[in-house]
């Protein structure tokens, strides 16, 4: 199943989604596509303008435009899910959009698509991290479950 | 020329399209971009120092880079910080990064808001201002003008010159511009006849405004720059406002700047030129259906109240055109002069004057400053006292003037 990562651009959380069997959907393969592509019209990521109208098939012209920008991108990917993992207050490290509003809307659109998804917070200790990796394999299990 | 080495402090840019037009604006001004490196651990520690504890990682970032900078982790030497148009969060953090930068080193900062729309030539003035101010430190530090020097300012209304000669200014010179070398010509020649001066006699002069590259190419100044530094210093020199913090609002007949400086040195600044609805050219209109000269335009606002007539656009097409129709319904002149005094002001507070800092004092310029009804008008939507100097519509030229200073043989 395609599963929606949060943040997008989280390798442990691509990492995870790949290792039980499912297909991830996260930004790292977007920015690949756009960055190896015949032409690089807009360094770095090659996010353009006309992207950035795209971005108003989800949100208003009174969004500022690094909201609608990430949009463009992120947002089909939440549109191709048949289900999503959410990570709320993570590390820096872990992975990141960058904009606070963004964030918001797509936690929103995820919930808004009526998908099946598993809200977590972010561990921070070796227990929490164990309790967290068994939540995620016992939420795409019971995916497998209602689908077979 | 030396490479300017500018700190790109931004969030949103690279998703907004327009990271290789700043780029573009930079690299024409022989500046590079560099980017200050911090380490993850950094960027709580450094949100906690400036205080502003905004949601957004890429405005976290900013903070880390801004510590960075000012601790001379990062070999820069000036700083455009930019975030998106329209987001508050963006807004409040790029005024107080701006502020933290500002209160703990010298590095000459620029901000902006964009949108998809920007291109780079938006943003050349801006660069060609933030890299002047960067390579130019000891030129922007003079305050007084010393010998004998003039200054062109040549806008796209007026061609405006003035001779100076120690601290003072000697001859003026105001003319319509038409063929900008020509204009210039004749406003600096009644500017050196007022002066009692021959042209071999100036020591060095300066040219600014719109028209200024033609003129650096055909009357060979001492130098060519923008209006926004240049307007800058003309204003603190003008108000004698030359310490801290100040405000220029410069309204002239087809564009309109807002600047925020410091110790006469630009910061921050919109500048207008979209809708002549804005412009000096809606009050000459206005004034010109009224019957009134644009000298009597500001007298004749004062004595009215723009609250007796109803305009439905700020537009030179159909605002005019309700002015007209209130005219006809037997409205006061002096009401729907200051309607259209009123139009401008309300106009360049809601585009321009919302996207900087407002600090007092401020300090009106251009040939707008002269109508005294637009000046009111404007100090009551402000809620602050305006200083207009005198020779305020001089403003460019006597910057210039000031600082051909340094050029002198």
């Amino acid at each position: 199943m395609k599963i929606f990562i949060f943040p997008p651009t989280s390798l442990i959380l691509s990492d995870l989604v790949e290792r039980f069997g499912h297909d991830p959907l996260a930004m790292m393969k977007v920015v690949r596509e756009r960055v190896t592509g015949p032409s690089l019209d807009s360094p770095p990521i090659n996010v353009t303008p006309n992207d950035v109208k795209d971005g108003l098939k989800y949100v208003a012209v009174e969004v500022p435009s690094g909201v609608r920008g990430r949009l463009a991108l992120m947002a089909p990917l939440v549109e191709k899910a048949d289900a999503a993992i959410m990570v709320k207050n993570a590390d820096y490290t872990f992975g990141c959009v960058g904009c606070a509003r963004t964030n918001e809307y797509l936690r929103y659109f995820v919930k808004r698509r009526r998908i099946p998804y598993i809200e977590l917070e972010y561990p921070y200790t070796e227990e929490e991290a164990k309790e967290f990796v068994i939540s995620i394999k016992n939420f795409l299990s019971n995916l497998e479950n209602k689908n077979g | 020329m030396d490479e300017i080495k500018i700190a790109l402090l931004s969030c949103g840019a690279e998703y907004s399209g327009v990271y290789p037009e700043i780029e573009k604006a930079i690299n024409k001004f022989n500046a590079k971009i560099i980017h200050p490196f911090v380490e993850t651990s950094d960027i709580d520690d450094a949100v906690e120092e400036i205080g502003m504890d905004v949601a957004s990682p890429d405005l976290r970032l900013m903070a880390a880079k801004a510590k960075s900078l000012v601790e001379k982790n990062a070999d820069a030497d000036a700083v455009f910080i930019c975030t998106c148009f329209r987001c508050a969060e963006g807004a409040l953090m790029r005024n107080e990064v701006r502020r933290y930068i500002a209160e703990r080193s010298n590095i000459p900062i620029i901000s902006y808001s964009f949108t998809e729309r920007t291109t780079a030539a938006t943003l050349y003035t801006r660069m060609e201002a933030l890299t002047t101010t960067a390579r130019r430190k000891a030129l922007l530090a003079i305050k007084k003008q010393e010998g004998l020097t003039a200054g062109i300012d040549s806008g796209s209304t007026t061609t405006k010159a003035v001779v100076m000669q120690d601290n003072e200014i000697i001859g003026h010179g105001w003319v319509p511009t038409t063929q900008v070398i020509e204009s210039a010509s004749k406003a600096f020649s009644l500017a050196l006849e007022e002066a009692g001066i021959k042209q071999n006699e100036i020591e060095a002069f300066g040219a600014t405004g719109y028209g200024r590259l033609l003129i650096g190419e055909n009357m060979h100044p001492n130098f060519v720059q923008e209006e926004i530094t240049v307007n800058s210093k003309g204003a603190a020199f003008l108000a004698d406002k030359q310490e801290g913090m100040a405000t220029v609002i410069d309204i002239g007949g087809m564009d309109n700047k807002a600047i925020s400086m410091m110790n006469g040195i630009p910061g921050s600044f919109t500048m207008g030129g979209i809708c002549a609805g804005a412009s000096g050219r809606f009050l000459e209109i206005a004034s010109r259906r009224l019957g009134v000269s644009i000298e009597e335009l500001g007298p004749l606002a004062l004595k009215g109240d723009y609250r007796n007539v109803e305009m439905n656009s700020y537009c030179i097409v159909f605002g005019i055109q309700s002015l007209v129709n209130m005219l006809s319904q037997g409205a006061e002149p002096a009401d729907v002069a200051s309607a259209a005094c009123h139009s401008v002001s309300e106009q360049i507070f809601e585009q321009q004057l919302q996207e900087i800092d407002i600090k007092e004092p401020v300090i009106m310029v251009g040939g707008c400053s002269l109508i005294s009804g637009l000046v009111k008008i404007m100090e009551d939507l402000l809620r602050v006292k305006i200083i207009v100097p005198k020779d305020s519509q001089y403003i460019g030229a006597v910057g210039a003037s000031l600082l051909a200073s340094g050029f002198r043989r």
